[in-house]
């Protein structure tokens, strides 16, 4: 998962992204120190948060102290351009951006929400995480992941098909194959 | 015996009778459900598709756009009425298939339902709600009397695919339950998925990881959808 254009510029961006949801305790995680102090070890400048719903403010920096620069949002109509400027995606479970992320060919770590009810979010980020598509974490975890994750063993993912579906669907009904 | 006694005989064997008939066609149903029906010449069939956030319309766009559209004719798009963003982009699909020429005139509607339970939503005052979206979904599904049905696993479908079914029992209108299981389910079953497949509603059942396929074995196992 190269990404050369990055390397060049020199800035080399960490989105983070909540989706639709409130999930504090992601930003508040990305916002501390052991966070940013790893991902400025690993190289990355930048730091972009999409706090969605969420009501926790992270600190605003341009990265003076010699850390990474911060900067946030609450929603954009396409997180698409962020995606392709990334390179890092730090990302909620949702299946959407995870896979909007993966289209994308951008490194992944997926950071479940251990706040929900019926949290079967997990099951999709851990099953991605063991075909080796993405890093999976939890919010207290997260700092751990970035110190120990290496880029370079991640797998391309092959986007699905939905033809086989529609063929047993046209079978059953009784249309011919073509 | 008098005549009160003989009416009320004949009141009670009434009943049994009928419950008898409902229950001979019930299994009718249930035998006939999975069960394929080929057509000699098969005609376009009034389609409803039934979305949601959190990633199911995403899923169902996805795989409507390798169905042929002009079998699936006309269509009906169900979301939920707290849900704004599913039908927008269902409309942005049925534009594009106008736009192609896939399809010549719009045969297209959009309709929003209650919802049976918002995410978080307690199980005790979900009770409630699913009575007023059970309400309201009869009344579209008299609208709408689908042959097939398209859904993927919000809660909004259960109503929906419970009174197709019913359709089918009282001979009202016969129709073709499709369920596919969420990507985001990989080892348990949501709870439209568990109460579709359990109560034999969907004539077929998919799933996209095949871990689920081992453990609900009636189910076919189709792949990532995304």
């Amino acid at each position: 998962m190269g990404d050369t254009r990055d390397s060049v510029s020199l800035k080399r961006i960490v989105f983070v992204t909540v989706g639709t949801t409130c999930f504090d305790a992601l930003v508040k995680a990305v916002d501390t120190l052991e966070v940013k102090q790893e991902l400025t070890r690993r190289g990355y400048t930048h730091l972009l948060i999409q706090m969605g719903r969420g009501t926790y403010v992270p600190t605003k920096s341009l990265g003076e102290d010699g850390l990474m620069a911060v900067d946030y949002f609450t929603f954009s109509s396409s997180i698409a351009d962020h995606l392709r400027s990334a390179s890092l995606v730090i990302s909620h479970a949702g299946s959407g951006s995870i896979f909007e992320t993966l289209r994308h060919g951008k490194p992944l770590i997926v950071v479940v929400n251990e706040d929900l009810m019926d949290n079967h979010q997990s099951e999709l980020a851990e099953e991605l995480a063991a075909r080796k598509h993405l890093y999976c974490a939890h919010p207290q975890s997260l700092h751990q992941v970035i110190a120990g994750m290496d880029l370079e063993s991640l797998l391309p993912y092959q986007p699905g098909d939905a033809t086989p579906v529609a063929k047993l669907i046209n079978r059953f009904l009784g249309f011919p194959d073509d | 015996m008098n005549k009160m006694d003989d009416c009320y005989f004949y009141i009670m064997a009434i009943i049994a009778t009928s419950v008898a008939i409902f229950l001979i066609r019930l299994l009718h149903v249930l035998y006939l459900t999975g069960k394929s029906r080929r057509l000699k010449s098969p005609q376009p069939l009034s389609t409803l598709i039934v979305l949601g956030s959190g990633g199911h319309t995403a899923e169902m766009m996805n795989l409507l756009s390798v169905l042929q559209m002009d079998r699936f004719t006309p269509r009906f798009y169900i979301a939920a009425a707290t849900d704004n963003m599913s039908l927008q982009k269902a409309r942005v699909f049925e534009d594009s298939l106008l736009h192609k020429k896939v399809i010549k005139g719009s045969s297209a509607q959009f309709m929003q339902i209650y919802r049976s339970r918002e995410v978080g939503q307690s199980y005790v005052t979900s009770v409630w709600t699913t009575l007023l979206a059970t309400t309201h979904a009869l009344w579209l599904m008299v609208k709408i009397r689908p042959q097939v049905v398209l859904c993927n696993g919000p809660g909004t479908c259960i109503p929906l695919c419970v009174i197709a079914f019913l359709f089918k029992v009282i001979g009202m209108r016969w129709s073709s339950i499709f369920y596919v299981e969420s990507i985001a389910r990989v080892k348990r079953l949501s709870l439209s998925g568990l109460l579709l497949y359990k109560l034999c509603i969907a004539d077929q059942f998919f799933v996209q990881w095949p871990q689920l396929q081992r453990k609900y074995p009636r189910a076919h196992y189709v792949g990532c959808l995304m």
